[in-house]
């Protein structure tokens, strides 16, 4: 049984920082990633990172903008972590070799991004989460104490008798052999939910597996209902266009060519919060004022063409290749699209959750800092600054503790279970339908706006694919890389992602950041000032509230 | 909304089988990817059909794969597109080359790419302490530069188009050697020369390139591969004379000292030349030299008997006759003061009015 004092599970951004944070505390570490470290998705993170690096701007500043961007729902305590040790994360990162943009003297160079007072936002071209995630993979492979377990799939946490984790359950992709590792502190850092949705701009590998894992030995889900919907996303195929676009100076149109912000947020234009851009957009859509593709127009021609080329590079080609449109001489259609969670695992500042020796990172977590809303750049941060709060935090805690010695039942079950997967007679639905169907009802119901009786049609669709999720058709029979026996276990993981998602979302009998109810649609302090969480203990699961944590800033109109 | 017919290369190896072809019929828009048809035949017909992908936007570069023999990421690959180039109607998909496949399209990238790729020492050897509280000032355009190479995504399409690697597997390749530049590109970085003198004395390093740009065609992300390996060779030559035992340093003076003589390349004169450092006497004097040309003498005899070469051909090598224009191309270059480096990372055409870069 491979055992490790540390042991992270996911290797995007939250994951290898939390990582080399463990092994640079003496741990034991290993990492865990059901791909290749490269293959994350915090690649396609591609506008920049956020940090008051500039002595010209103030921590108080960046956590002002993302307190107010979250609608204050985000914890103010978090908040203002995540923004104090934004400068010194980015220099880190920038030590380490991360190839920063530079302006004319050779310092960094900045980018504005939405929802923020100042140009804060600091990237390399636009392939800033890319860049970042390869540099820390580089660190990886230097410190030879950490062990890489690429393309190892984890399908259960596992728990001591004492209701510690233990370690986790997982299956090589590569020969089909099940493991058990033993750990005494695991990190979950396995991204978000995307693919929940159809269409997404999350990769196909984004399916909630850790939360779902944390939900299922009763972790609980915090602020579930805040799913993001990025504002500039390719009709159809969900891919995205960065915000970094429209820090650049990009403008929205309408099909009558009306720069449309005007009306909805007069101060920051195309630059307010995403929320309140996507929600403008789908307002335009909706009462016929978008084009007959149901998109509205983004028009980066106004940036000039060699700034386009040298900070937009990434979006030259998604508009060529993916569009057919040269983003240098014409607009491109554009309309809102699933893009993040800002729910998750619930966890304090250092990353642990309430249970004992578990802890997440990334977007999988909520710390919150996000609250209702996400600013454009801050996930990277968060995915750092609080991977490595993760990992430093569970590197010193388990310094002086047994190893545990996980059960090898929790194994057997796993085998038991995919054991019947591959082996059933295939009269089920295929993985694909149910999942397509899934994407359908959550883009349909659980969207930009959202209204009681959509959000129960979701629920019953979601709990009647629990069921027909039990025993979907497999083609596959081997063990060597055997994708269709993992879709079946990320589809049932998905279910349970979108069964927290709606069940919150119904909950929240308000307006507030992402989750606009045309039912309740203005923002209530007095009711829903909280945090909603939800824990799977047993069969159904609980609703339970939180309080938001104040400081400094108390709530106000939200405007831009 | 159109039929296109895929011809996918499986392989299960627990069968004990050995590879085979199948097809699979898809529909879908010409716009949409050969990945997009691949997933519909996985999602419809059979979701056994191994192969990596993720992110759909050729990010991630888990999707490479051979379509229709070239190598590619399956998602930026038009299906329609490559319906066009197949040959029969059939849009072939197999594997990557250069690799070992472990089941259907999925190779083994560790075996090989990452292998590679750690032979470089792919992280950076600080020249200097990081400075306190602040970051290392360093030029714009260099990180512009490096940022090309830090573009790559490991997809590994490269590995699998590159012809040296073909005929030598041991050579470290285009995507290690396009990450090596990325450091040695890097100011920030201290050991250049350790790093460039290390590839060069390689005999499967920098000098086992031959300059057959499949790296630079397949590239999805315009990394340019053999550009980057050029421009080592550059480094290692010009900015630190390094003197490599595989004689890359003599072999590049005497092509460029032929090409600014002649116009085009005198063959018979570069091996010579190559073992003196771009000089004709000093190449054969040297006692190394004599050594390797003697050596090469049987190659050359072949070659005249198979009438390839004449002896008059081989030896009298005539200027072209405007040769005054290439010379003219060459004082124009090296009258810039310092080695002008083509910034391929920013590929757009300039707008009207606007200063170049």
């Amino acid at each position: 049984m491979p055992q490790h004092d540390v042991l992270v599970i996911g290797a995007g951004l939250a994951g290898q920082r939390a990582a080399l944070a463990a092994a640079e505390q003496g741990a034991s570490v290993g990492i865990i990633s059901k791909v290749h470290p490269v293959r994350s998705h915090s690649n396609a993170a591609q506008g920049g990172i956020n940090a008051a690096l500039d002595p010209q701007d103030s921590w108080e500043s960046h956590a002002f903008d993302t307190v107010k961007g979250s609608d204050y729902l985000g914890d103010q305590d978090a908040i203002e972590i995540m923004c104090r040790e934004a400068p010194s994360e980015l220099l880190t990162l920038e030590h380490l070799g991360v190839t920063f943009h530079r302006d004319g003297t050779g310092h960094l160079g900045k980018r504005a991004f939405g929802g923020a007072s100042a140009a804060r936002t600091y990237y390399v071209a636009d392939i800033t989460g890319q860049a970042i995630l390869h540099v820390l993979y580089e660190q990886l492979m230097r410190h030879e104490e950490v062990t890489r377990y690429e393309e190892w799939f984890s399908t259960a946490l596992v728990q001591d008798d004492d209701g510690r984790t233990a370690g986790v359950v997982t299956r090589n992709i590569r020969d089909g052999a099940m493991e058990l590792f033993a750990a005494k502190a695991v990190i979950l850092a396995t991204g978000g939910n995307g693919q929940i949705y159809d269409p997404t701009t999350n990769a196909l590998i984004c399916t909630g597996d850790g939360i779902a894992m944390a939900y299922r030995i009763g972790a609980p889900l915090m602020d579930m209902e805040m799913i993001q919907y990025h504002p500039t996303t390719l009709a159809g195929l969900g891919l995205l266009i960065t915000e970094g676009a429209r820090g650049e100076g990009a403008h929205l149109y309408n099909a009558q060519g009306e720069r449309f912000m005007e009306k909805y947020a007069p101060n920051k234009m195309e630059l307010a919060s995403r929320d309140v851009v996507s929600r403008a957009e789908q307002t335009e859509i909706n009462e016929g004022r978008g084009f007959p593709d149901g998109t509205v127009a983004l028009d980066i021609t106004v940036v000039p063409r060699k700034r386009i080329h040298e900070a937009l590079r990434e979006i030259v080609n998604v508009g060529r290749d993916f569009a057919g449109v040269d983003i240098t001489r014409e607009p491109i259609h554009i309309k809102p699209g699933n893009h993040y969670v800002m729910g998750g695992v619930k966890t304090d500042v250092h990353g642990q959750t309430p249970i004992p020796g578990l802890y997440a990172a990334g977007e999988c977590a909520c710390v919150s800092v996000h609250g209702g809303n996400r600013l454009g750049a801050n996930s990277l941060l968060d995915t750092l600054v609080f991977g490595r709060r993760s990992g430093e935090h569970a590197a010193k805690s388990v310094h002086n503790m047994n190893m545990p010695d996980p059960s090898r039942s929790s194994l057997q079950d796993e085998e038991k279970l995919i054991r019947s997967i591959v082996e059933r007679d295939g009269t089920g639905r295929r993985v694909s339908e149910l999942k397509a169907e899934l994407g359908k009802a959550m883009d349909k119901h659980v969207a930009v706006f959202r209204d009681e009786a959509g959000l129960d049609a979701a629920l019953e669709i979601v709990q009647r694919l629990k069921d027909e999720a039990r025993d979907v058709a497999i083609d596959d029979k081997g063990t060597v890389f055997n994708q269709d026996v993992l879709g079946a276990l990320e589809l049932q993981f998905m279910l349970d992602n979108a069964e927290a998602i709606v069940i919150s979302a119904l909950e929240r009998k308000e307006s507030r950041g992402a989750q606009f109810r045309t039912d309740y649609p203005d923002r209530n302090d007095d009711q829903w000032l909280k945090h909603i969480n939800v824990s799977a203990n047993g069969a159904e699961p609980e609703l339970f509230y939180s309080p938001v944590t104040m400081t400094q800033w108390e709530p106000q109109e939200r405007t831009y | 909304m159109a039929d296109f017919k895929l011809k996918i290369r499986r392989f299960d190896p627990e069968s004990g089988e050995p590879a085979y072809w199948a097809d699979y019929d898809v529909e879908l828009p010409p716009e949409r990817s050969v990945l997009d048809g691949i997933l519909q035949v996985k999602d419809r017909e059979d979701a056994s059909i191994a192969i990596r992908c993720s992110c759909r936007a050729a990010i991630c570069g888990s999707c490479g794969v051979r379509i229709n023999g070239r190598s590619a990421l399956a998602c930026n690959t038009r299906i329609g597109e490559a319906a066009e180039r197949g040959r029969d109607g059939f849009i072939t998909v197999e594997p990557m080359g250069n690799m070992p496949v472990v089941k259907d399209l999925v190779t083994d990238m560790e075996a090989v790419h990452w292998k590679k790729v750690r032979r470089v020492v792919p992280w950076l050897v600080p020249a200097e302490e990081p400075p306190e509280g602040q970051e290392y000032i360093v030029p714009a355009e260099a990180m512009l530069d490096v940022t090309q190479a830090m573009a790559c995504i490991h997809c590994g399409v490269c590995v699998s188009a590159c012809l040296s690697m073909e005929v030598d597997p041991e050579f470290v390749g285009p995507a290690a050697l396009a990450k090596a530049y990325r450091f040695v590109g890097d100011p920030r970085d201290g050991e250049h020369e350790t790093r460039l003198r290390d590839l060069a004395e390689d005999p499967h390093g920098l000098y086992d390139c031959t300059h057959c740009f499949q790296c630079v065609e397949v590239c999805p992300k315009d990394v340019a591969p053999m550009n980057q390996i050029m421009r080592l060779r550059r480094r290692a030559t010009d900015d630190y004379g390094i003197k490599d035992v595989n004689n890359g340093y003599g072999h590049e003076k005497a092509f460029v000292g032929l090409i600014e003589k002649y116009g085009t390349l005198f063959e018979a004169q570069l091996l010579p030349r190559s073992f003196g450092d771009g000089s004709l006497v000093k190449g054969q004097l040297s006692p190394s030299g004599a050594k390797q040309l003697t050596r090469e003498l049987p190659t050359a005899i072949r070659g005249v008997r198979a009438g390839k070469v004449s002896p008059k051909k081989a030896l009298l090598h005539p200027k072209l006759p405007d040769q005054k224009q290439v010379r003219r191309i060459f004082n124009e270059i090296e009258s810039q003061g310092e080695r002008i480096e083509l910034n391929l990372y920013i590929v757009g055409e300039m707008a009207e009015g606007e200063e170049g870069a």
